[in-house]
């Protein structure tokens, strides 16, 4: 499915990613952990293609296609979705209007009709259940005012509305009480199958109880230096990172 | 696929041409360019006006030549050559129309390419249409239904000739000859326009509709209206414009007049889009507005208006709240892009007591243009308990536009309540970017942002206007931000 080979990426000529590899298969939930400043966030953005960071060497390829020279959009109509640590606002845009122009974008690159008015209403309550949000939430300013729960939960109400291949979960955790993370938590959960793939960044792993990965890497200094199994977040959230930073001093 | 950048996009739209620079090649009868008594008796016996209403122009010509023209706006352009103007021009036919069949095929064909052409409007229920081709109204429709119900809508010149007790009592009561120096030339030399009168106590049943549209190269287009809703009616006025690209610039300096008598209320809608200028700012319609409305009693006028066109816009349309309870309104949106220019905003005069008044105004620039809102709210001593709310919101594209508000308060009554809210945003490298991660392209995006910051103002159009508008904000900024 995704497939990162020796990604190297700098902003304002400072490098942040030194040589990224990984393999994500479909069906498959993997979990990027690492302290402040390792470079998760920017691992994310340049998936999505963020177009601040430079990449100066290696590849993304999603299912065989080099992502590389596509803009963010077309990498969202090819079923790439990242949702976002800080949301932002759009005043004005309802959660509904907003939802609704970037399914029937993507419709549109793919070439299909515009869903029709009666289906996506379906979708919209479907979806909105699923993630147990009020109905008037969904006429709010994209958003808005939104606490830190309600704007990840919007999130991943997005992602479910928008079913991507590969979704990218950066520190979906964070702002999130304990019955929000269920929720956004159990969402993922329902929406993951066979066909696709979840990368969670995350800083700790109170997330990980809940969506269980296959796999666990460790991103320290623009570089994964460590990868295992569920277990292996855990060993983290008790020992932290210091001891793998020795490990690969040694 | 190769990459598709937002510099090729923007490379594309600037070489897009101006949707509506089209020319519509009807023959006109043109008056020799330049302004003096004899023309404007000259334009006066064309329309075969009575003796009064020649009188009028000539005092108002006097007046013109005594001003001077007015500097104090935030805009800077070449002053126009009042003596190289052509003062009238109309379309030669001289009959009206009885039925479409009988109007000009390209003048309909031009109504075809706006996307408005007569046809459609006569489907598009309740919309009566008073068209204004290069100053004399050349079709009119849905006469019939509104006489029914005693409402006049026709040509300022048509009014003169059929109901001139109503045009010589009102014209002139609200925007005086003398008010400005644009306000006493258009006095002098207003080619056409469109009068409306509502009796007591009838609620309009359609909108009424009117669109504008400078066509003969060179002239210049003194529109005036006239809208008078007598006691306890009621009607929606909507306005829209569109103008052919042209290389000289052309001045418009239209007057509205509204005047609504007690418990009466006027809605007036603009949806304005006149050729901006090309992007290197060369070209360009000048915009020099005066629209002023008065409410007696319990009378309500709200100003809704769109713009996107023009080189330079100067466009203040107010309200004179002198009845007890009146109440007045202020929606806009302003686009300026490129080279535009604009200067407006409103004026709200509080006479009566418990009188009300709201302005939200929201000023979009891009490119390398300057948008300016100069907003005025007055409360006289007399006007005990007056409110008013103010709401200016700028938003920027870009790091070379501008944007300014100039908000002036001027309350000689204790009593009054004045509120101002300002805000200034630009548009984030970060809220495209999220819609482009949910799939949605820059240029998408961008409107998406857009009409949600305007949401407030075209929430108050007309439902069909609404649509148009909002294609209209689309037009002008696109491949705004790069």
């Amino acid at each position: 499915m995704l497939t990162i080979k020796n990604l190297h990426a700098s902003v304002e000529g400072k490098e942040i990613l030194r040589g990224i590899n990984l393999e994500i298969k479909a069906g498959e939930v993997h979990a990027i952990m690492g302290p402040n400043g390792a470079g998760k966030s920017t691992l994310s953005s340049i998936i999505a293609g963020n177009e601040t960071y430079e990449v100066t060497e290696g590849e993304i390829v999603l299912d065989g296609e080099d992502l590389s020279e596509l803009a963010p959009d077309e990498r969202a109509h090819k079923g790439v979705f990242l949702s976002f640590q800080y949301p932002v606002e759009i005043p004005g845009v309802s959660v509904t209007n907003f939802i609704k122009t970037a399914i029937n974008e993507k419709r549109k690159a793919n070439g299909q009709e515009e869903m029709p008015a009666n289906e996506m209403l379906k979708l919209i309550r479907e979806k909105s259940e699923l993630l147990e949000m009020d109905r008037k939430f969904l006429s709010r300013s994209l958003n808005e005012g939104f606490s830190g729960g309600e704007k990840k939960r919007n999130e991943i109400f997005q992602m479910a509305m928008l079913d991507p291949k590969i979704a990218i979960l950066d520190e979906t955790d964070s702002g999130l009480d304990i019955d929000a993370l269920r929720i956004v938590a159990n969402g993922v959960n329902k929406l993951k199958n066979e066909n696709n793939a979840v990368l969670v960044i995350t800083h700790y792993q109170r997330l990980l109880d809940y969506i269980i990965p296959d796999f666990v890497h460790v991103l320290i200094d623009g570089k994964i230096v460590k990868t295992g199994g569920a277990d292996l977040a855990l060993e983290l959230e008790e020992k932290g990172y210091d001891w793998i930073k020795q490990e690969q001093e040694a | 696929m190769s990459k598709y950048t937002e510099d090729d996009l923007k490379v594309e739209l600037e070489n897009k041409e101006y949707e509506y620079g089209f020319y519509t090649d009807i023959e006109s009868e043109t008056f020799p360019a330049g302004l003096n008594e004899d023309i404007v008796r000259a334009i006066s016996k064309k329309k075969n006006e009575p003796e009064w209403m020649t009188e009028w122009r000539l005092e108002s010509f006097r007046a013109w030549e005594e001003m001077t023209e007015p500097h104090w706006a935030n805009v800077h352009y070449e002053k126009p050559d009042f003596q190289a103007i052509s003062y009238y021009s109309a379309p030669k036919k001289k009959d009206k129309y009885e039925s479409l069949d009988e109007v000009d095929p390209e003048l309909l064909e031009t109504f075809k390419k706006l996307g408005i052409s007569i046809d459609e409007q006569k489907k598009l229920a309740g919309v009566a249409v008073d068209i204004v081709m290069d100053s004399v109204s050349v079709a009119t429709t849905f006469k019939k239904t509104l006489a029914e119900k005693g409402i006049i809508f026709c040509s300022i010149s048509e009014a003169i000739q059929e109901h001139p007790e109503l045009v010589r009592q009102y014209i002139g009561s609200v925007v005086p000859q003398r008010d400005n120096f644009y306000a006493a030339l258009n006095s002098a030399v207003f080619s056409d326009g469109s009068f409306c009168y509502i009796p007591k106590g009838v609620r309009c049943p359609m909108e009424l509709s009117t669109y504008f549209r400078i066509n003969q190269g060179g002239t210049g287009q003194f529109e005036r209206t006239l809208v008078i809703a007598d006691e306890g009616s009621y009607v929606s006025y909507l306005e829209g414009c569109t103008a052919p690209s042209r290389d000289e610039n052309q001045l418009h300096a239209a007057v509205v007049e509204l005047i609504a008598l007690d418990n009466a209320e006027i809605k007036y809608s603009t949806v304005q889009n006149w050729y901006p200028g090309n992007k290197e700012g060369k070209g360009g319609v000048f915009n020099f507005v005066t629209k002023r409305g008065l409410c007696e009693k319990n009378a309500k006028i709200s100003w809704t208006q769109v713009e996107t066109g023009s080189a330079v816009t100067w466009k203040y349309p107010s309200c004179v709240l002198k009845g007890d309870n009146s109440i007045g309104e202020f929606y806009s949106i302003a686009v300026t892009n490129n080279f535009q220019q604009a200067d407006t905003g409103t004026k709200m005069i509080h006479l009566g007591k418990n009188t009300k008044s709201t302005i939200i105004s929201k000023g979009i620039s891009a490119g390398k243009s300057q948008n300016s809102y100069r907003g005025l709210v007055q409360v006289s001593s007399r006007a005990d308990n007056a409110r008013n709310f103010s709401q200016c919101d700028s938003l920027l594209m870009g790091n070379n536009c501008g944007a300014h508000t100039f908000p002036y308060i001027e309350s000689k009554n204790t009593t009054a309540q004045i509120e101002h809210e300002a805000t200034t945003s630009k548009i984030g490298e970060d809220q495209v970017f999220y819609c482009n991660q949910r799939g949605i392209p820059t240029e998408k995006a961008i409107a998406l942002i857009v009409n949600g910051f305007s949401r407030e103002v075209l929430n108050k159009l007309p439902m069909e206007f609404a649509v148009e508008a909002q294609k209209l904000l689309e037009i002008s900024l696109e491949g705004s931000v790069g």
